[in-house]
């Protein structure tokens, strides 16, 4: 019988939020590269052309969602693969404060940033 | 019932000669994934300048005075290698994608005994993705 190799607990909420969140990116983000490369190209990006996007309620729900999902999704896995190369103790602790820390803030910055693209605030 | 077998240690990298498919698809998923992330932070620091364009922030772009999301944006926009590292993100994340519907499958025991080829599968389809997409990614940009 070979090793359990998974850094995951088994049967635990990290794992099965990383795939729930994996389902959504798979759409979501080849829906946001299909929006704005192909349909708008990137370099024709205007703020009015953002904020007309932003304002569609639907769209800016999704884009936040999308924002706490790609957030969750990517520093758990960055955890998950530190955990696996075998961080253990207290550097794993760190480690997990100083990504939590900086997903806040990412989160916190990004939903400032659709707030002020969507004209909620100036 | 399930099979396993043992890996050995594929944090080792020393031993990529005698990595087998599934290992070169969990090193690619680990690379692509670190990618992403790393751009995930890149992406919002540069559309940060949205707060600055709400509040009436300008700049020069091409001699013509505009807002400083939309002069950042098609400013970098108008530089060759960064069309170029679009290319490389679309790639990265097509490949991410592909090969994580390819983990998803595994996970719920769909196709276990194809997942070498899935992962080839994968490989090729991010390929002919990433070339068909070159064309739309390089139109109006010079070098």
């Amino acid at each position: 019988m070979a090793e359990r190799y998974s850094s995951f607990t088994p049967g635990g909420t990290g794992w099965l939020l990383q795939r729930l969140t994996a389902a959504f990116l798979v759409v979501v983000l080849a829906f946001h590269f299909f929006q704005l490369h192909f349909v708008n190209h990137a370099a024709d990006v205007t703020f009015m052309g953002t904020q007309a996007r932003m304002e569609n309620i639907g769209y800016f729900l999704a884009m936040v969602l999308f924002l706490i999902a790609g957030t969750f999704h990517g520093v758990n896995g960055v955890y998950n693969a530190l955990v696996n190369q075998g961080l253990t103790g207290t550097p794993k602790k760190v480690v997990l404060g100083v990504l939590i820390i900086a997903s806040v803030a990412l989160i916190a910055q990004g939903i400032w940033v659709a707030l002020a693209m969507s004209g909620m605030i100036y | 019932m399930s099979q396993s077998y043992n890996r050995g240690l594929i944090e080792d990298f020393g031993r990529w000669k005698e990595f087998s498919a599934g290992m070169w698809a969990w090193i690619f998923h680990k690379f692509t994934g670190w990618m992403l992330i790393g751009y995930l932070f890149t992406h919002i620091a540069v559309l940060s300048t949205a707060i600055g364009a709400a509040q009436g922030e300008t700049m020069m772009l091409a001699s013509e005075q505009v807002d400083v999301y939309t002069g950042t944006i098609q400013g970098l926009e108008s530089l060759f290698i960064i069309r170029v590292l679009e290319v490389g993100l679309l790639a990265v994340a097509v490949f991410h994608i592909l090969n994580g519907l390819r983990l998803l499958m595994v996970d719920l025991g769909i196709g276990l005994t194809a997942q070498d080829k899935s992962f080839y599968a994968s490989l090729i389809l991010t390929g002919v993705i990433t070339v068909a997409s070159v064309p739309t990614f390089l139109t109006g940009v010079g070098l």
